[in-house]
């Protein structure tokens, strides 16, 4: 709670980190309250051929697509889509990724050393690259994204928590808990874990603005949600026949993408500069 | 014939290592074995309830991994440990923790010994969660009367290690031990970076812990003056092996192996001759990866004959209770 209290107003006074926490703060707020923000229901499904392509206000403030769909609804709804895809496939992540690099670091011997090569074969490949054969090979849905991206995102989080544990099992103070009789599990969970939290948050506020990225690329290729979805990726490809005459087609579903994975990112670098001790120190240096 | 051998040793003994090795191996850049480094290499003694008893040596002649090694942080190559009459040198995993209750290793920095996210209380109640059943309630009244014996006020239960002095953070880290009732404490390096003031306080606080909780001592230490007022016997250790082992006194008087008589040569005495006109020892020692045939100090020894590089010297009783491994002690 202490912790919580004093990253919040670390945040609050870095800037950069604060606006970031802004967009993300909106983005859960949009998405939790997608039905009170449009004007009926189903707003994000409805077509209307006769109202189809047609620019910015009055009744559609962002303009309408190829088949009359209001974009603003659409946008809207398509936060919902997007968080879930993130917030699930980080979450996957970090449930096979961490405790894959705690067992990985602590024991080393060759279970360790076989946990990190099955990660690495997984980030020799590029993350893209593997998940559109991931997407492609069980067909297009949104199950299949999150799926996708949870295989090839867990491996950033082992060679991360397996680094820092290398690390930290050197430190005398888990050495003497060794000594004392402390149960290797036990070592892991009370000792460990705790002192490898930090980058872990950091990689994860990171690792969402990435996933977004990459479902949206997904999506894009029409490997993500199938087509009345409202789904930001599929919306800026859907828009290419159409451009540069229908210009604000691309226009929000681009915004909402660049904003969300920008504001991720920034509340990333924050976190890190916040949370790790040495660079904190720095910044008192400088006053 | 390992040191100790014909000294058949104490049946009462709490203690008692025999041919105790351990080996680190050396790898080449493809991670194949290429020999090994012998840190421990046939070592034997015993230790007798309630004595302490002194490790001394250069830096690297595997005091710390003699220390180490009984702790259970290194398993050894081979040997055997009895510890109150039960082999404790092959137990692994959970048989090893449970040795654990009953003797405890003290870092050189106790401090460093302490989580440093969590608090004094938190650290001292650990060892209480693992080894006993006792409630918080019970296991707090423990943590504070531990805490009254090593000198702390119990407003400290509340700090953070990085709050604490040295001093302080050296107590914290003897009471984290203490609330196990250990019957053997190895203290490695225990007097190392505090100055010479606290120093006597900690070694003051060794000696009432020693007889309040009638505890038995591995001394490990570089510093001979400490040593000396400390230790009951010393053990001195050159290379991975003991060459020398006796009660305190006999052998500060009457040194019987050359290193030994080295050794306390360089001990800085007012008024008594320059360090450097008794020291005898040149370079420095050969590396343990790569020992010298026969006698393993010959290479540094003023007295070395032929036979020392013939034959490995082994450990014999030169007087009532007192052994050396040297050709000619």
């Amino acid at each position: 709670m202490k912790a919580l209290v004093f990253i919040v107003s670390r945040l609050y006074r870095d800037r950069s980190a604060f606006l970031g926490a802004l967009i993300i703060l909106a983005l859960v707020v949009v998405a939790l309250a997608a039905p009170l923000l449009v004007s009926h229901p189903d707003a994000a499904w409805a077509m209307n051929p006769q109202v189809r392509l047609r620019p910015p206000g009055g009744e559609f403030l962002f303009g309408t697509d190829r088949m009359g769909g209001d974009i603003y609804a659409r946008v809207i709804y398509g936060a919902r889509i997007t968080l879930t895809i993130a917030v699930v496939a980080v979450g996957v992540s970090l449930l096979i990724g961490v405790p894959v690099g705690l067992v990985a670091g602590f024991y080393g011997h060759w279970l360790g050393e076989v946990l990190m090569r099955v990660s690495d074969i997984f980030l020799a490949v590029p993350q893209i690259v593997l998940a559109i054969a991931i997407a492609l090979t069980l067909g297009p849905s949104i199950e299949n994204v999150i799926l996708a991206l949870s295989l090839t995102y867990w491996p950033w989080f082992t060679r991360l928590v397996y680094a820092e544990t290398q690390s930290l099992k050197n430190e005398v103070f888990i050495e003497a808990a060794m000594a004392l009789g402390v149960p290797p599990w036990r070592i892991i969970v009370t000792h460990i874990l705790p002192n490898v939290a930090s980058p872990i948050i950091v990689r994860t506020s990171i690792g969402m603005g990435f996933t977004i990225l990459t479902a949206a690329a997904l999506g894009f290729l029409g490997l993500g949600a199938p087509p009345p979805a409202p789904e930001w990726g599929r919306m800026i490809s859907e828009s290419r026949e159409h451009l540069p005459d229908a210009w604000w087609y691309a226009l929000a579903p681009g915004l909402a993408i660049f904003l969300v994975v920008m504001g991720f990112n920034l509340l990333g670098d924050g976190l890190r500069d916040i949370l790790d001790p040495r660079i904190r120190r720095a910044q008192h240096g400088r006053g | 014939m390992p040191l100790d051998e014909r000294h058949a040793g104490d049946a009462a003994a709490l203690l008692r290592v025999r041919g105790l090795a351990r080996h680190f191996p050396i790898r080449n850049a493809l991670g194949l074995r290429r020999g090994s480094v012998k840190a421990l290499d046939d070592v034997s003694f015993d230790v007798r309830p309630g004595e302490t008893l002194g490790v001394v040596g250069e830096s690297g002649c595997g005091k710390s991994t003699l220390g180490k090694t009984l702790a259970g942080i290194h398993r050894p190559t081979a040997g055997s440990v009895l510890f109150e009459d039960a082999e404790i040198a092959p137990l692994q995993g959970a048989a090893r923790r449970v040795v654990a209750r009953r003797l405890q290793y003290v870092h050189q920095d106790p401090g460093a010994s302490l989580d440093p996210r969590w608090t004094i209380r938190r650290s001292l109640h650990e060892p209480l969660i693992v080894h006993s059943g006792l409630s918080e309630a019970e296991r707090e009244q423990r943590v504070r009367g531990i805490l009254r014996e090593v000198g702390l006020p119990p407003d400290r239960l509340d700090s953070y290690p990085h709050e604490l002095s040295g001093g302080q953070q050296r107590r914290v880290g003897l009471a984290r031990i203490l609330t196990l009732q250990p019957r053997l404490v190895v203290l490695d390096e225990p007097t190392s970076g505090l100055d010479v003031s606290v120093q006597a306080t900690v070694l003051k606080l060794f000696r009432s812990l020693q007889r309040q909780f009638n505890l038995t001592y591995i001394f490990i230490s570089h510093d001979l003056a400490v040593v000396r007022m400390m230790c009951d016997r010393v053990a001195v250790m050159y290379l991975g092996r003991i060459v020398e082992l006796g009660p305190t006194d006999a052998i500060f008087k009457d040194p019987r192996h050359p290193y030994t008589r080295s050794l306390l040569a360089a001990i800085p005495r007012i008024g008594g001759p320059r360090v450097t006109d008794g020291f005898v020892l040149e370079g420095e020692p050969p590396s343990p990866g790569k020992l010298p045939s026969g006698c393993r100090f010959r290479t540094r020894c003023p007295n070395a004959a032929p036979q020392c590089a013939e034959a490995d010297p082994p450990g014999r009783t030169v007087a009532e209770g007192r052994v050396a491994a040297c050709h000619f002690a």
